[in-house]
Formats: C-alpha cells, sequence, structure tokens
C-alpha cells in the first residue's frame, strides 16, 4: 500500500535542539540528519525525553533552543505543509472509544485527505473480525494495531512513532518491522523509539542515545 | 493548500462528534435537563406570584441556558486530548482553526439548539408574556452560538488542566455578560411590547464575529495546551 517512492532528496534535520521537563535538562545540544531510506531509532531510560524528542520534531512542542528542518525549511514556519508529508502515531493511541474501529479510520482519513482503504489497512493489521467492534471493546494491543493502521492510509515520506511495539504480540512486532521495512524500501524515513530491540538491522538504521 | 478537502475534513469531524454525542446521548442530554430543572427552582424557591415570575422570567432563562452551556463545555476537548485524538487534528493538514469551528458547530447542535427548541416550555412555566416569544427564541438562536463559541476558546486554554471546569468558568463567564444583557433585555423589551431590532441585530453581529473570530483563537490555545 505504501508503494508509492518518493523522493530521495528529503532531509530531516535537527540543530542544536534542547528540551526542559519542568526544570529539569531532557536534552542539549542534540542534532542529527535523517536521509530519505533511512530509520532514526530513539534510545534511552524511561524519562530521558524520547516522546518529547519525538513531539518536538512532530511539531507539536516547541523547543525550548534549536530548529528542525525539513529539507532545508524550518518547520514550525511551514508546518501545513509539513503536515502533508508527516505521518505521526503518537504515545496515546488517538482512538475513539464511541466509534468503531473502522469508522476511528474513516474519520482519519477525511482529516489527512488520504488515500487508502481503511477496511484493507485494518485487515493488514489484522483487526479483520473487529471492524465493527467499538474502541472502548479493544485490548491495548488491538487499539495499538488501530492506531498504526493510520499509516497505511497515507503515503507520507516520514513517519514518526512512538513505542510503535509496545502492547503487541509477537505477530504484531513482526507486523511493524515489515511496515517500516516497507517505507524505507519506498525511499520513505521513520523515526522510532523502542524499548525492545529492533530487528531491522538490515536497514540504514541510525541511533540516537537520549540521557546516556 | 488542496481547498477541496477541507470540505470533507470539516463534515468528517463535524459527524465524528455527532455520532459520538449520539451514542453517548444520556450524557449529551444533561445540560437539557440542567436547564429545565434549573428553571423549575424558581417557582418553588421564590413564589409562584405570575407577576414575580414574569419579572424574572427572560433573565432566569437566559442565566440558566449561560449555566447549562458552561457546564458542557469542558467536555469540548477533554475527550480528544485524553485518547491523543487532538494531537491528530493539530497535526492534520487542515486548518486546526477550521477544525476548531466543526467542533463548536457539533456542541452547537448538541448543546445550544436543543436550549434553545425548549425555552418555549420553560417560558410557559415562568408565565413570560406570549409576545415575548419570538424574542426568547431568537435570542437564543443568535446567543447560544456565541456562548459555544466563547466557551471553546476557554475549553482549548484549560484542557491540559486537571481540574480545569472552575477556571474555565471563571474565565468564560465574564465575556458572557455582553450577551446576557443584550439578550435578556430583548426578551424583556418584546413582553413589553417595546421593538427589539436594535439588540436582535447586535446579537447577530455577535454571532458573525464570535464564529469567525473564536475559531483562530481555539486553534492557538489548543496548540498552547499541547506544548
Amino acid at each position: 500500500m505504501t508503494s508509492a517512492a518518493f523522493a530521495a532528496s528529503h532531509c530531516l534535520r535537527a540543530e542544536g535542539l534542547e528540551s526542559l521537563r519542568g526544570e529539569v535538562m531532557l536534552f542539549e545540544n542534540l542534532a542529527f540528519t535523517l536521509n530519505a531510506g533511512q530509520v532514526l531509532q530513539v534510545d534511552g531510560h524511561n524519562g530521558a525525553g524520547k516522546t518529547t524528542l519525538l513531539r518536538t520534531l512532530a511539531g507539536l512542542t516547541l523547543p525550548e533552543a534549536g530548529e528542525v528542518y525539513w529539507d532545508g525549511e524550518p518547520v514550525r514556519r511551514n508546518r501545513a505543509a509539513f503536515a502533508e508529508v508527516l505521518n505521526y502515531v503518537g504515545h496515546q493511541h488517538g482512538v475513539k472509544a464511541g466509534l468503531t474501529v473502522l469508522e476511528n479510520l474513516q474519520v482519519y482519513r477525511r482529516l489527512t485527505g488520504g488515500s487508502g482503504d481503511p477496511a484493507q489497512a485494518l485487515i493488514r493489521m489484522g483487526l479483520e473480525r473487529q471492524l465493527d467492534n467499538l474502541g472502548h471493546t479493544l485490548s491495548a494491543g488491538q487499539r495499538r494495531r488501530a492506531a498504526l493502521a493510520r499509516l497505511l492510509l497515507r503515503p507520507a515520506p516520514l513517519w514518526i512513532i512512538d513505542e510503535p511495539y509496545t502492547a503487541l504480540d509477537v505477530n504484531g512486532v513482526a507486523l511493524v518491522d515489515e511496515l517500516v521495512r516497507e517505507q524505507v524500501r519506498a525511499g520513505g524515513m521513520v523515526v522510532l523509539t523502542s524499548h525492545q530491540r529492533v530487528e531491522l538491522s538490515d536497514l540504514p538504521l541510525v541511533r540516537l542515545r537520549l540521557g546516556a | 493548500m488542496n481547498e477541496p478537502r477541507m470540505l470533507p475534513a470539516f463534515i468528517g469531524l463535524l459527524r465524528r462528534d455527532l455520532l459520538l454525542a449520539y451514542r453517548a446521548r444520556g450524557e449529551a442530554i444533561n445540560p437539557l435537563v440542567f436547564f429545565v430543572m434549573v428553571a423549575c427552582l424558581f417557582p418553588l424557591a421564590t413564589s409562584a406570584a405570575p407577576n414575580l415570575l414574569r419579572t424574572l422570567a427572560p433573565g432566569v432563562i437566559w442565566v440558566t441556558a449561560l449555566l447549562a452551556t458552561l457546564l458542557s463545555m469542558d467536555q469540548l476537548f477533554r475527550g480528544d486530548y485524553e485518547d491523543g485524538a487532538l494531537e491528530q487534528l493539530v497535526l492534520s493538514p487542515q486548518p486546526l482553526a477550521l477544525l476548531a469551528l466543526a467542533k463548536i458547530l457539533a456542541h452547537w447542535l448538541v448543546t445550544g439548539l436543543p436550549l434553545t427548541l425548549t425555552s418555549p416550555l420553560l417560558a410557559m412555566f415562568l408565565q413570560l408574556p406570549d409576545d415575548a416569544y419570538p424574542a426568547l427564541l431568537l435570542t437564543l438562536l443568535f446567543g447560544t452560538p456565541v456562548l459555544s463559541a466563547i466557551g471553546s476558546i476557554g475549553a482549548a486554554l484549560t484542557v491540559s488542566l486537571r481540574r480545569g471546569g472552575i477556571l474555565l468558568s471563571l474565565l468564560i463567564l465574564p465575556l458572557y455578560i455582553p450577551v446576557l444583557i443584550f439578550a435578556a433585555s430583548a426578551v424583556d423589551a418584546a413582553g413589553h411590547g417595546l421593538p427589539v431590532t436594535g439588540q436582535l441585530l447586535l446579537l447577530a453581529a455577535l454571532a458573525v464575529g464570535a464564529l469567525t473570530l473564536a475559531p483562530l483563537a481555539t486553534a492557538a490555545a489548543l496548540r498552547i495546551s499541547l506544548d
């Protein structure tokens, strides 16, 4: 479904990023460059600021200092353009409890203007028997799968996924790995955090360790 | 950007909120029940003398409508904030102000419109003169969208606070005063057979102004709350 190939010239760059939580310094002077077809894996102990970094990259949180650039342009000045190239799955699943799984994805597709088929995306994520179940009846793993199905609705060169493996079973983990591989093969980028060892060592992997 | 995609996004979010309200209709109907119950308390607490009630009626109905709206305001963004759907709205390629307007409109359809439609019942309880009914309906029709729109700014500012309810009331109530003044005075004037066109036009202007500007402020407040 992510067959669209992305321009090889895309580039996500961070310069001198600094973030605080309250008075505590999470990271400072953080810089990296991520090119098309690369995976950025953010490591770090609990509370090291992984989620904060991902939210900063997505433009949800403003850094204390520094700047995030997409294709050389500061992201915070080009929010609308950046939203077009970004698929973000956050720490919270964003699956509405009062909507069925399918309705959740249909609303998301309308919001982002994606062209993918919501039912197909959910079947791919192994939720074919839950399509018409309300969000609050799902298990944590199923909810995560439903959230990740959003990635399949709209091809976007940049994926930012917070803890994609949380609550997933063995099949789910393999499925996420497969999605990441497809995205990389299409020339896209993936930024992800994970406590678990990621089985993606065959891919061009950039590691970033926070709080080391 | 792609303008043809804005309308589907707007309608999609509006339908989503209406569907969610319908599925939780027991909860969605609470402001309406509050509206009717509080207005019923006044004859019990003061006296059932028709003259006194008639004098109080415009103010009582409007203050009650205002409090009922306020009661429902805290929930406008809270659900989306707690389950993470708000992040998806903020990161969607559509203008956030447009999505805020869809949420305001959904809130009005679920709260303001039912209040407007039930108001004649309360007017009957409170002995409002027959001449004042059209004015009451029109002031509520123009005034309740303003309440939803201004309230959404407060709801957006307080959504990240655990107990934002009281703060929300303190922020928003002063801003509701102009609506209250014009609306209650229009209903009162209509009851005395006086013309009310001036107040109604002012309320309509407030509605247009609030629906145009409040979504922009709400969008900015949502971004701050998520930071």
